[in-house]
């Protein structure tokens, strides 16, 4: 018996001693690839570049009809487009590929689209002694002047240490949208204030339930329409320092109102991407939301479907007595790799698609000004939106609360860890918000952040 | 199958001459031999560059990081991760609720089966339980999606009576393992009937017999023959399934994505690996779970090689 099995165990140990070499050499070869030196022109390590090489872009499918567009009028440059999520609900689909990459020490694309502005904080850092994925763009490989054509703010939530790393694709200032229809059959004034909002959900509670004005069913609804917009400091970050406190005066406001609400039924729990929202949609008589429902909700046959005319809007509400500020949701953003080997065609790129009237903002409302001119001047012009859509939404977009961070995660996962079930369960905010809290200054600490 | 080899072989050494008998002997083991390296071929070279590298490439990673030797640092990190004891103790209650569920079930189910005479009832039974193990891991949970949400479910009037209104109640962390389980249970029990039921039938009728005719009915012969016969087969499903459970994954990522991060991204064990693999770049960190999960399943398969005598022969 143990004669028999000498043999076997020398042999694995043979084999042993071959696999571990191969993983050490694997190791080794994982672990090369750090930083060159600075190109000067460019103002980081660049690859080696080689003229006419293709390059590989990486969206979603909303911006596959504008890379499109850029390829009918540049032909001369190949484009190889990979469609993904854009990193939409904070999936992190750019991170898990580029980690992947990192370890490869090959493979990265030359453009990214993704959906989180807080993408900029993680991709400007080198990781695990690979240069950081995104390009530092104001150090010389973008003119001065090109930059300086963004809206006021658009390319802050991407700048860290007053380096850009990315472009902003569209803005998502949350503004008021109202159905103008409803409001005339109720006989209800359009609110300004988020007081005159709750009041107006207690009246039509009353006298009108099963009517609402929003949701917060989704993620990205209660820290960025509410919370956000309310000038609530539960997301906020200095330097390395981040700190959440949803007890200051404005947090319990925002906590209270939306409460009341969802007591009253005023505020739903559905999704308004669930076919649940759009079943009850003819009963929303408004709603507080980012820019980009325009086309998302109310242009759109498969969500509320408004008929011209049917649906307003209205500046951002604000609380009474306070600063006129409000939130934001998203806006995606363009990323040029720092490890392309044709930076040229990447910038020529980039700056067609944020900056083209025809294609910029892929939709929403670009975040270069001279295109979102065009856009709000077309959209008002159409007349599909009563009020006063033009100032309502150029309001709104120089008036976000600049008090929210964008440190490298999101604000959507503990509020649906912690919040969405809990209001499910039929608890309120109040009773986990200090829960959130913890949630939130957790995920800061395992991130690195120092929590104040 | 010991016992009948040597059996076999004897007429055939006292037909042979000595000579011829080991000369033929000697080749047909060769030529045995390296038709069995040719056919485990595949598997090894797969096994070491899919298995065994990897797995090794993990264990120096977590013990090292940006290349240098640190010890146990990365398990302390991890350890003291706010998402690392619930993540344990979600996996636990999941393992535990599915295991004993899918060993007394499983089981159950086979034997009952099995004691179907109708031979059409029997057989019809076997494909309706092997039927759903067909479906993949993701499309499975997909199908679920529907079956646990109350809008479009078609068995809502039962998920309502439960006091579930939407997916987001049904799926509430409390309820979780249970649900998972379900959705295993049910993607993976039939095959184990079938893979039971085949064992059943090898038990030999002599025995079956011998119970009949002493007195004993279903249940008592359930007791004492067939169990007891069965139990290297309730050990080997333990083991896989373990292993299966432990490395808890799919089902807790698409419901996460489905639900919009109702269900955490944490969630699991495997799941906060590659949080930390792919979120915040640790791959250390992430080696180090791998390792502890390793280390537990082995662990618990060693428990369940040994009390179930799986090395044993017969």
């Amino acid at each position: 018996m143990s004669s028999q099995h000498r043999r076997p165990f020398t042999r694995s140990r043979r084999i042993f001693a071959a696999t571990a070499a191969v993983a050490v050499a694997g190791m080794l070869a994982a672990c090369s690839g750090g930083t060159g030196e600075v190109n000067e022109d460019y103002g980081f390590a660049i690859a080696e570049q080689v003229e006419g090489s293709p390059i590989t872009i990486w969206a979603d499918a909303t911006r596959q009809p504008a890379v499109e567009a850029f390829q009918a009028a540049h032909p001369d440059i190949e484009v190889d487009l990979v469609i993904d999520d854009g990193s939409a609900s904070g999936s992190a689909t750019f991170q898990t590929k580029i980690a992947l990459a990192d370890q490869a020490g090959e493979g990265w694309p030359d453009v990214v689209f993704s959906t989180q502005n807080n993408d900029a904080s993680w991709a400007s850092k080198e990781a695990n002694g690979v240069q950081a994925f995104a390009a530092p763009l104001n150090k010389g490989y973008f003119d001065e002047d090109f930059l300086d054509g963004f809206t006021s703010g658009a390319l802050d939530p991407l700048t860290v240490d007053d380096t850009v790393w990315g472009l902003r694709n569209d803005l998502a200032p949350v503004l008021f949208w109202y159905n103008q229809q409803l409001m005339d059959e109720f006989g209800y004034e359009v609110p300004t204030t988020w007081e005159e909002y709750e009041a107006l959900g207690e009246r039509l509670a009353t006298e009108h339930p099963g009517y609402f004005l929003g949701s917060v069913g989704d993620s990205f609804v209660g820290p960025y329409v509410y919370y956000w917009a309310g000038a609530a400091p539960i997301f906020q970050v200095d330097g390395n320092t981040f700190s959440s406190d949803v007890n200051a005066p404005n947090s319990v406001r925002v906590t209270e109102m939306l409460d009341t609400m969802v007591a009253n039924g005023s505020l739903i729990q559905d999704s308004v991407f669930s076919a649940e929202f759009v079943a009850k949609s003819a009963n929303l008589l408004a709603i507080p939301g980012p820019a980009w429902y325009a086309g998302a909700l109310f242009q759109n046959p498969d969500s509320v479907n408004a008929a011209e005319g049917q649906w307003g809007t209205a500046e951002p509400l604000y609380w009474e007595g306070d600063e006129k500020v409000t939130g934001n949701v998203g806006g995606g953003t363009w990323f040029a790799s720092s490890h392309s080997q044709n930076l040229e065609a990447v910038k020529t790129f980039l700056e067609y698609i944020v900056s083209d009237p025809e294609v910029a903002g892929t939709g929403g409302l670009p975040a270069y000004q001279s295109a979102a001119d065009t856009w709000v001047a077309d959209q008002a012009s159409s007349g599909f939106f009563s009020g006063d859509f033009e100032t309502s939404i150029n309001t709104a977009a120089s008036s976000v609360w600049s008090g929210w961070g964008f440190p490298n995660f999101s604000a959507e996962t503990s509020y649906s860890k912690i919040v969405v079930p809990a209001l499910a369960a039929g608890q309120s905010i109040a009773d986990v918000a200090d829960a959130w809290q913890t949630e939130m200054e957790n995920e800061a600490t395992v991130v690195g952040y120092t929590v104040q | 199958m010991s016992t009948n080899t040597p059996l076999a072989a004897a007429p055939l050494t006292e037909r042979q001459p000595a000579g011829v008998r080991r000369g033929r002997a000697g080749s047909t083991t060769r030529a045995q031999a390296v038709t069995g390296y040719f056919f485990v071929s595949g598997y090894t070279l797969f096994l070491v560059f899919f298995g065994i590298l990897p797995a090794l490439y993990a264990v120096f990673l977590a013990f090292t990081k940006q290349g240098a030797f640190v010890g146990v640092d990365n398990f302390a990190r991890v350890f003291a991760d706010y998402r690392f004891l619930p993540a344990v103790a979600h996996v636990a209650a999941y393992v535990a609720i599915w295991l004993v569920a899918l060993l007394l079930f499983v089981v159950l189910l086979a034997l009952i089966v099995h004691a179907i005479r109708v031979r059409w009832l029997s057989n019809a039974s076997r494909f309706i339980f092997y039927i759903p193990g067909a479906l993949a891991g993701a499309a499975s949970v997909m199908l679920w999606l529907f079956v646990l949400d109350p809008t479009v479910s078609p068995v809502s009037f039962l998920l309502r009576a439960l006091g579930s209104e939407s997916l987001v109640t049904t799926v509430q962390l409390d309820s979780l393992p249970i649900v998972l389980a379900i959705i295993a249970f049910w993607t993976g029990a039939g095959g184990w009937i079938v893979i039971m039921y085949g064992a059943l039938n090898n038990i030999s009728t002599d025995v079956m017999e011998a119970a009949r005719i002493d007195g004993s009915g279903p249940i008592s012969t359930a007791w004492y023959i067939q169990i007891p016969l069965l139990r290297k087969w309730i050990s080997y499903m333990a083991i896989l399934s373990l292993a299966a459970g432990t490395q808890l994954f799919v089902e807790p990522r698409v419901l996460s994505q489905a639900t919009r991060g109702v269900v955490p991204q944490d969630y699991s064990l495997n799941q906060l690996a590659f949080l930390y693999a792919f979120r915040q770049n640790d791959f250390n960190g992430s080696a180090a779970i791998s390792l502890v999960l390793l280390v537990v399943a082995l662990g618990l398969s060693v428990f369940f090689v040994f009390r179930g005598g799986l090395f044993e022969r017969d």
